[in-house]
């Protein structure tokens, strides 16, 4: 008997073995002329990956091939000659391009700091549900989702010391003539107008990923802390701060990325001056390529500044992920 | 049944061959230049050139500030976009080096045309590369010069002219020396004219392109400056950076910072006119392009309107703009093209083009007994163009002009160091330009 079952049992089990292969679709693979399942695979990847070789990976490589010759993009019938690090060596000596890297500097600590600071301020009032919440913060929003080029127009007009609105508010509340507030004509004020026009645009921008991170917190967590007799100040140090950091910090990446790049906003405001007030690395990069037309050149500068953008981002990722596992 | 067919087939195919040719040469051209008031005129004349050829002319205009970096990013691609194409004056040389532009002298032989013919300032300046050689790569076709224009009624008004006479001991009038020009910008900086406040003067200070260039190129050769030795090409030490050199940017940042309006930190062509056409302004800078537009314009034109050429000082010049038309060599229709420059170059299409709001350089037109009277501006036009002076129209003059744009730009605007470093520090960046390029 039982043995008799076994056999049974091993019949019920071929046939549904049986039944399942049959079942199982044929190999795709099979199907299409005996291609193999990872060769189909292949097929479906390899357009994208064409693309990404074409537009990404070859033209890195091929920027970094020129930045080691002289090669002119308005010299086509010129000799390119391999020129070794020539063009590093008078990137990393000029004054006016460690210039532009200080400028750059200025305006990713200043507006990373000032987004930072109003976009968590606001993300932590919005946070606390009061009547109306949603309107306002559709309404913080609004600066974010417009244009760069709309934006720098905008403000261009705005800050026009003649028929500005900006120009006619500060005068109206310092007394300061209209026509002595040129925020864009002044070597120093033109700084501080592109941080205020950044800063308008993106904080909603750092809002909206505080707000996320304050809304992870399990309020149970602070249900807590009022047992134990915490206090609101305390609570939001101990408690509000360190969870919300791993959030702050990848605002602040996001940003310090963006801002490391800014072009639009400068170019529509400044065009870089007065001067080379406001020059920041990418515009410098502009002239030198597009207007100089030292390609070699401008190529080297261009994979100076993704070293040290590449650099700096995979640092402070590695903090970021320390922040995290705390 | 089919047999018929293929002979009437077979006539029917070498009838359309026979007409491919006919098809090919009733074409279409394409014309390249700047989207301006002249382009307007331009499109008009060239009607007349279809009328007569039954080549069709379509025109690729593009805004100033992106002039350069379109077309010249088209020629150095050796794109075929465009047939003709109207370039600026700096980049005659760039162009003859690179072979963009189809060399014209046999084609001026074979038609005839003598470049005796046109003003002699912008053959040089046009067409002519090596400079002062007979090797033309374009016809003039725009001729174009740094000017001023002036408020008349403003000048005119009777309590204006007292004060001014009282203060400065001369009757208010259009400026022949600088001193002048500096007294009456300074005269109507922030004075109320019909209530409102007005400045002196309108003067170029963009940073972006060229303008600052322009703008102070155009007072310093007044003043003497050299772009080098003229006995030792690429000499610089001593003649960009010559103490009447200094004197002369000095001048211009102390013009800038006494008698132009608030925010005119950045101004070119179109911010200079629009500054005048809205009454903002008693004088203004500007190429002499914008003088029609500005004469038919009808708050501040008409006779409300003046004109003046740059004025002197130890010198006189003015800065050349402008430009000259040229065949591209990577065209597919380089013969339909020359037969728009045969035809352009002819005198009563250059009559034409004058009388259209185009600025013709052909001597029969602006020679003419009856020229200076044609249009109110063109006496100042006439001896503007007797005093020209270009930049650089080296290979390499987008990176002498940037570097320029960067020097002047951070000591007129942005207050940095002075006048004596600026073009020192300019005589640097030249050296090292003119050395990569193997020049010096």
């Amino acid at each position: 008997m039982n043995s008799s079952h076994q056999t049974f049992a091993e019949k019920a089990s071929r046939l549904a073995t049986e039944a399942a292969v049959r079942a199982t679709p044929e190999p795709l693979a099979k199907r299409v002329r005996g291609f193999s399942d990872r060769a189909i695979a292949w097929l479906f990847i390899a357009p994208t990956i064409a693309l990404l070789l074409a537009i990404n990976i070859f033209p890195l490589f091929w920027a970094i091939y020129l930045s080691f010759t002289n090669y002119r993009a308005n010299r086509p019938n010129a000799e390119v000659r391999n020129i070794g690090l020539s063009n590093y060596s008078r990137i990393l000596n000029d004054p006016d391009i460690w210039a532009s890297m200080q400028t750059t500097a200025h305006f990713v600590f200043w507006t990373i700091l000032l987004q930072t600071v109003i976009g968590f301020g606001l993300a932590y009032l919005i946070d606390r549900k009061f009547r109306g919440h949603a309107f306002w913060t559709t309404l913080i929003l609004i600066p974010m989702m417009l244009s760069p080029a709309v934006v720098g127009n905008f403000w261009r007009f705005l800050y026009e010391p003649q028929i500005g609105l900006f120009a006619y508010a500060v005068s109206f509340l310092t007394g300061i003539p209209t026509s002595d507030i040129q925020m864009l004509g002044s070597v120093q004020l033109a700084p501080w107008a592109i941080v205020i026009v950044d800063t308008w645009m993106w904080t909603p921008y750092v809002m909206l990923i505080c707000l996320a991170g304050l809304r992870s917190i399990p309020d149970y967590i602070y249900e807590a802390a009022e047992v134990d007799r915490a206090s609101p100040w305390r609570q939001f140090w101990s408690i509000t701060v360190p969870m919300a950091l791993p959030f702050i910090m990848l605002a602040v990446l996001f940003r310090g990325i963006e801002n490391f790049k800014m072009f639009d906003m400068v170019n529509l405001l400044t065009g870089g001056g007065p001067g080379s007030t406001t020059e920041v690395a990418s515009i410098a990069l502009k002239r030198d390529a597009f207007e100089a037309w030292a390609t070699g050149r401008s190529s080297a500068f261009a994979i100076v500044l993704f070293v040290a953008v590449f650099g700096l981002a995979n640092i402070y990722v590695k903090a970021l992920n320390r922040v995290k596992q705390r | 049944m089919l047999k018929k067919w293929v002979p009437l087939f077979g006539a029917a195919a070498v009838c359309a061959a026979a007409a491919m040719p006919q098809a090919a040469k009733a074409e279409q051209l394409t014309l390249c230049w700047a989207a301006w008031d002249p382009a307007n005129a331009l499109v008009e004349l060239s009607k007349d050139f279809t009328a007569k050829t039954g080549t069709t002319m379509t025109f690729e205009f593009v805004p100033w500030t992106s002039y350069a970096d379109r077309f010249l990013n088209e020629l150095n691609s050796k794109g075929k976009l465009c047939d003709l194409i109207i370039g600026d004056s700096q980049w005659i040389g760039g162009a003859a080096e690179n072979g963009h532009y189809v060399k014209l002298n046999d084609f001026f032989a074979k038609e005839g045309i003598k470049m005796d013919d046109f003003v002699p300032a912008t053959v040089v300046g046009y067409s002519e590369w090596p400079k002062n050689t007979p090797n033309y790569w374009a016809l003039p076709a725009m001729g174009d010069v740094v000017g001023w224009t002036y408020r008349k009624d403003w000048f005119e008004r009777p309590e204006l002219q007292k004060e001014f006479k009282a203060k400065y001991g001369w009757d208010l009038a259009a400026p022949k020396t600088y001193d002048q020009l500096k007294q009456i910008g300074e005269f109507f900086q922030k004075r109320q004219i019909d209530g409102k406040t007005v400045y002196g003067a309108s003067i170029y200070t963009e940073r972006g392109s060229e303008g600052i260039t322009m703008g102070v190129t155009n007072v310093l050769y007044d003043w003497g400056f050299m772009y080098d030795n003229p006995k030792k090409p690429y000499d610089m030490e001593g003649y960009v950076n010559s103490p009447d050199a200094v004197k002369g940017l000095e001048f211009y940042k102390a013009l800038y910072d006494c008698c132009t309006p608030p925010g005119a930190s950045n101004v070119y062509m179109v911010e200079s006119a629009d500054a005048f056409k809205s009454g903002q302004v008693a004088m203004q800078m500007n190429f002499a392009f914008t003088w029609p537009g500005l004469y038919k314009d009808e708050k501040v034109g008409g006779n409300r309107i003046g004109f003046f050429p740059n004025p002197k000082e130890k010198y006189h010049f003015a800065q050349l703009g402008g430009q000259g038309i040229s065949v591209v060599s990577y065209s597919d229709k380089r013969d339909a093209a020359l037969q728009y420059i045969k035809w352009f170059a002819q005198p009563d299409v250059q009559a034409k083009w004058w009388k259209l709001g185009g600025f013709s350089c052909l001597k029969a037109v602006v020679d003419a007994p009856d020229f200076k009277t044609s249009q109110p501006y063109a006496p100042a036009f006439l001896e503007s163009m007797a005093i020209v002076k270009d930049f650089w129209a080296e290979p390499s003059y987008a990176e002498l002009l940037q570097a320029m744009q960067k020097r002047v730009h951070d000591y007129v605007i942005a207050n940095k160091g002075t006048a004596k470093q600026a073009l020192d520090e300019l005589v640097v960046d030249w050296t090292e330009i003119f050395k990569d390029d193997g020049k010096i």
